[in-house]
């Protein structure tokens, strides 16, 4: 379908376009790469507003009995923060970076429907908007936390359409984020190029193609629960109404069916992008790259089985919170065996300390704390004393900032010259990395003591007599060490846009497809199909001698 | 870094690492084995990272070509998935063990026992505390915001404490971290929970599942206290309100009793029972609790009249009304509560 | 690309065969369609003798009525089966009319459900907010019943595109993709009809 209406590049233009036809382009687009961007620059704006949510926080917590925010403004401030982060930002700067990378990896010439790449991408934006139209109605957002637990997002409890507008949105967005899945499905099953066998696709696009099965099947659930809601909202139904049968308990199951796989689906992408970046710049091919394979599956499949462990204070009998231990616990396994494989990687490579490496290393070194605060949050007896802390709070942040975050930093940084056909400026890079290193420990790492000390999380203050004053201080300094580091970010990828050195088809002298067009690519990415005999096409390129596919 | 979290044993101390049950105690255990796990784990995963960088490093320097491709291992593949399958393994056996043991069944109290039963139920933001038996005696006493259970020391029969926990409206949780882990209560269910404490002394907590608008401000106080005083504690709340005798002290009785107060509060008096709501705390023995509004003030006159005047000033959006007395029926109602020892 | 010269042929070039995009594309939505009706499935199963206020199953559901809409369902599968073997054929009038019979016994089934719905409301109370069997019900054979709609309106699209002459081949994608959609709304449905009429009465 799309190879048929590309014919020849259009020729380069004498005078750039008006920028309402500049404007007009990219609302109508419907090119896999365009709608990439889009998807990361709301991604990036999110992040900005959401990290201003946090900021404002973390002044409140400074001290106990501060009064800057008030208390409801708080909880409304850390639900929308983590409806967000997870939804505006996470996702879609994953699912934007797949949907510019993926086809390109694949030697395709867009996604498999690019009409409905479109609309995945309006319906996650304007399912956002939704979210943050409720700013404007009476009572405000939600103050309901992104969990959202039954019966308070009830009418008895939350009157106000603040709710609603949360709950709508994020129907509408997670249809969007179907779509999206369903579409890199079809993408990556159908239109690999000539010779790409599925055992041959690049890693990340094994990765997404996961992903997005995880996404078809644990989003309607999510939907389902909005919709009842919603029904029990507006139209007097009673699923989570406690007060007429219904179940508090049920809301939370199917929440978490949603929940924990929720969190697989923003890391794994970058689990994906790291396995991309480190072997470029460790000048070795991907160690065990079947096992790595085989981890991913697995880790898509016992996600299905583990979501309970959020809930294990919720009253389950022994038996049931042991199944969801020892399930949880597997998902270390898989997991250990990408670590350690990413470190077989490293191991014996040649380093090129450029900024994408550097932010893989910033993931490799953190993510392994991430995983194993999980580990011991797995332990269902530390968990009735953790739970709902600042402990967890410090260990899902050490994951989806120090896993999540350092990925997509990486891939930014990888593939932005690939986008605008300019580097970004390493000298920046560089700051941003340290900023958002130490701020991001600093940040996150007194909070786990907090946690231990007895601070639940969800909190607008605490007393005097509370002993978390001096962690919570550390945290705060840290957040606003980490938050320029964001500003540097997005000043980076501006200002590179007109400053940046050229970059050339192949500033990293790197092995996959994407590599192998023009930087910024055609619209219609590549003048010839390629065919590939390895997960190297590039690499057998430029070593005729000692090709890849001579190992596979 | 353990003495730290563990340090002091004042009553603002709160570290679940500072352990004052048994439950919390086996808890703080497998915590810290499970830390040192861990801990050896991260330590040998950096060092790899740290040896393969700086030898990956020095290459970077010296060569041109590019470095040997290793495209994997098999039996490297089998030994790094097989060794954390080990780990998982002891892990799940430990963690069983201790969930066992934390977890009690409380319909068996151990040969000997004096258990005492007491039905928890959380609204926003404050908790109710119904006392229902001790060692085999039904009590009947409603009371809230402070729990008082006896020790339960070594060489004495053992005093274990099983909270029956219920919600009256969203989702609360049950969380003194020196006495152990958490339990939620939940709307339209019942959740079973286990206390027990090794040493007398005022033990803090709050709730830690979000609960509204004031969830920061429901706090939890426990008291242990020697059997002896446990025993006189329960003799003094079952008693009724104290009847005033003079003129003036029955004037702020009536004053009150014609106020609203009366449609949420209960207040337990022989031959009156018109002070029966439920919807907030129970006021009978208003006077033998430390604190007022769930633990955020200390319970004295002055605090008790501000508060009374305007609860949402001190507890923004809590649901008390403050129905703007006047001077004359503050002193009476402040008068008539003082009076509830 | 160009190919490096040294490498010899691959020898499964040429015969790689990709699925094609829309078959996918559309198994991948009824796989999501699966996880959505097993949740409201799900959650009326729970729900099933919880809260014991207003009607229940066994006081309101009259089967003659429900027998029948699932016939009409049931066999609109078969219709719409051999509509796609008629034009597979080549016979386009019998298409047409297997087509239209599977477009009437869906509207059928959706004016049934009304009338039922109308019953159920008027004669016995029950309603979205009457109690916690009425909620699950509503939704679950509520959103059955919009699938079946939206159904409904495909396979129109698709009888007015033949009737245009503009429904090329021998079995054109639409008609591949709306049958599969609409056997699964039809497997749906006999599953929803033994657990909510038959189990759970």
């Amino acid at each position: 379908m799309a190879t048929a209406e590309i014919v020849s590049a259009p020729a380069p233009s004498e005078s750039p376009p008006p920028w309402t036809a500049a404007l007009h382009e990219w609302l109508v687009t419907v090119d896999h790469k365009k709608i990439g961007v889009l998807y990361v620059l709301m991604a990036v704006f999110f992040l900005l507003v959401g990290g201003a949510a946090a900021l404002l926080m973390r002044v409140q917590l400074w001290a106990p009995q501060l009064s800057i925010l008030q208390p409801i403004t708080f909880n409304q401030f850390f639900t929308l923060h983590g409806t967000t982060m997870v939804f505006f930002v996470g996702m879609p700067i994953l699912i934007g970076i797949a949907n510019y990378a993926v086809p390109l990896m694949i030697g395709a010439r867009d996604m498999a429907f690019p009409r409905m790449n479109a609309f995945g991408f309006w319906s996650t934006f304007f399912g956002a908007v939704l979210v943050y139209f409720s700013f404007l109605v009476p009572g405000g957002p939600p103050a309901i936390g992104w969990f959202a637990y039954a019966p308070l997002t009830e009418n008895s409890f939350a009157r106000g359409p603040g709710v609603d507008c949360w709950a709508l949105g994020l129907i509408v967005s997670g249809i969007g984020t179907s779509t999206g899945a369903i579409n890199f499905v079809a993408t990556i099953l159908c239109m690999r190029c000539p010779g790409m066998t599925l055992r041959k696709v690049p890693f990340f696009v094994w990765v997404m193609f996961w992903t997005s099965l995880q996404i078809i099947i644990v989003m309607p659930p999510l939907t389902v629960a909005l919709t009842m809601l919603e029904f029990d909202r507006q139209l007097g139904s009673h699923f989570f109404d406690t007060q007429a049968g219904g179940s508090a308990y049920l809301w939370q199951h199917l929440f978490w069916f949603f929940g924990h796989p929720e969190v697989y689906i923003l890391v794994l992408p970058a689990f994906g992008m790291i396995s991309e970046v480190i072997p470029v710049f460790s000048r070795k091919v991907l160690f065990g790259y079947e096992f790595m394979a085989a981890a991913t599956a697995a880790i898509v499949f016992i996600s299905f089985g583990v979501w309970a462990h959020h809930m294990f204070s919720v009253g389950m009998s022994r038996t049931l919170d042991l199944f969801f231990v020892g399930a949880t616990m597997l998902v270390s396994v898989p997991t250990g065996i990408k670590l350690f494989n990413w470190l077989a990687t490293v191991y014996g490579g040649k380093l090129v300390l450029k900024s994408p490496m550097l932010f893989a290393l910033g993931f490799l070194s953190m993510f392994v704390i991430g995983g194993l605060t999980g580990v011991i949050l797995a332990c269902a007896p530390i968990t009735f004393q953790v739970t709902d802390t600042y402990f967890v709070v410090a260990h899902f942040h050490w994951v989806l900032i120090g896993g999540t975050m350092f990925g997509v930093f990486s891939a930014v940084h990888y593939w932005y010259p690939k986008v605008t056909g300019r580097m970004l400026s390493e000298r920046l890079a560089c700051w941003q990395f340290w900023l958002f290193l130490i701020g991001f420990i600093l940040t996150f790492g007194p909070m786990h003591f907090a946690g231990i000390l007895g601070m639940p999380r969800r909190i607008y203050t605490y007393g005097s007599d509370r002993p978390w004053e001096i962690w919570n201080q550390l945290a705060t300094i840290g957040a606003f060490i980490q938050a320029p580091s964001y500003l540097i970010f997005a000043h980076n990828l501006v200002i590179s846009l007109w400053k940046g050195d050229i970059a050339g088809d192949d500033p990293w002298d790197a092995w996959t497809l994407e590599w192998a067009t023009t930087s910024p690519p055609p619209p219609y990415n590549f003048e010839v199909v390629p065919t590939v005999k390895s997960r190297r096409p590039l690499w057998d390129l430029k070593h005729p001698d000692d090709p890849d596919w001579k190992y596979e | 870094m353990l003495a730290v979290l563990a340090a002091t044993t004042t009553p603002e101390n709160l570290s679940t690492f500072s352990p004052a049950s048994p439950s919390a105690e086996s808890i703080k255990g497998l915590f810290i084995l499970v830390l040192a796990i861990m801990g050896g784990i991260l330590l040998l995963v950096e060092g790899i990272l740290v040896y393969a960088l700086v030898r990956s490093r020095r290459r970077a320097n010296r060569e041109d070509a590019e470095p040997p491709q290793v495209y994997g291992s098999k039996p490297i593949e089998i030994a790094w998935t097989v060794a954390p399958c080990i780990v998982v393994f002891v892990l799940v056996l430990l963690v069983g063990r201790v969930l066992w043991e934390v977890r009690p069944d409380p319909d068996t109290p151990p040969a000997g026992a004096k258990p005492l039963y007491v039905t928890v139920v959380g609204h926003q933001w404050w908790w109710e505390y119904r006392y229902d038996s001790y060692d085999g005696r039904e009590l009947g006493i409603t009371t809230a915001n402070e729990l008082h259970i006896p020790v339960s020391a070594p060489g004495q029969p053992q005093r274990p404490v099983y909270l029956n926990l219920q919600s009256a409206d969203v989702c609360h949780s049950f969380w003194v971290p020196r006495l152990g882990g958490k339990t939620d209560l939940l709307p339209g269910r019942s959740n079973q929970m286990w206390l027990q404490a090794n040493e007398p002394g005022l033990f803090l907590g709050q709730c830690a599942e979000y609960c509204g608008t004031q969830h920061a401000n429901m706090l939890l106080r426990v008291v242990v206290e020697s059997p002896e005083d446990f025993e006189k504690y329960l003799a003094a709340e079952a008693k009724p309100a104290i009847d005033p005798t003079d003129k003036l002290a029955l004037a702020d009785k009536n004053a009150f009793r014609s106020l609203s107060c009366v449609n949420c509060h209960t207040i337990r008096d022989k031959q009156d029972t018109r002070v029966n709501g439920t919807f907030g705390p129970d006021l009978t023995h208003l006077m033998a609790r430390k604190t007022l509004a769930a633990g955020m003030i200390e319970n004295t006159p002055e605090n008790l009249r501000k508060w009374v005047f305007s609860p949402n000033a001190i507890k923004p959006g809590c649901l008390m009304a403050g129905f703007e007395l006047n001077e004359k029926e503050m002193n009476s109602v402040i008068g008539y509560l003082k009076s509830l020892k | 690309m160009p190919e490096s010269e040294a490498a010899p042929p691959d020898p499964t070039l040429g015969i790689e065969v990709r699925p094609d995009v829309h078959k996918v594309g559309m198994i991948c939505f009824l796989g999501s369609e699966v996880a959505f009706f097993s949740t409201l499935i799900m959650a009326y199963v729970i729900y099933l003798r919880h809260g014991s206020t207003g009607p229940t199953p066994d006081q309101v559901f009259s089967l003659p009525m429900v027998l029948v809409n699932t016939a009409a369902l049931i066999l609109s599968s078969f219709t719409v089966h051999f509509a796609e073997k008629a034009l597979h054929a080549g016979k386009t009038g019998l298409f047409r009319v297997l087509w239209f019979a599977t477009i009437v016994l869906g509207v059928w089934f959706l004016v049934g459900t009304g009338i039922e719905w109308n019953g159920l409301i008027r004669d016995h109370g029950l309603t979205i907010g009457v109690n916690l069997f009425g909620s699950t019900y509503y939704t679950l054979v509520g959103f059955h019943a919009f699938h079946v709609t939206l159904g409904v309106i495909a396979l129109s699209a698709v009888l007015l595109v033949s009737f245009m002459g503009e429904l090329r081949g021998k079995s054109p994608m639409p008609v591949t993709l709306i049958g599969w959609y609409w056997h699964f709304v039809d497997v749906v449905w006999i599953i929803v009809f033994l657990i909510v009429y038959v189990v759970g009465r």
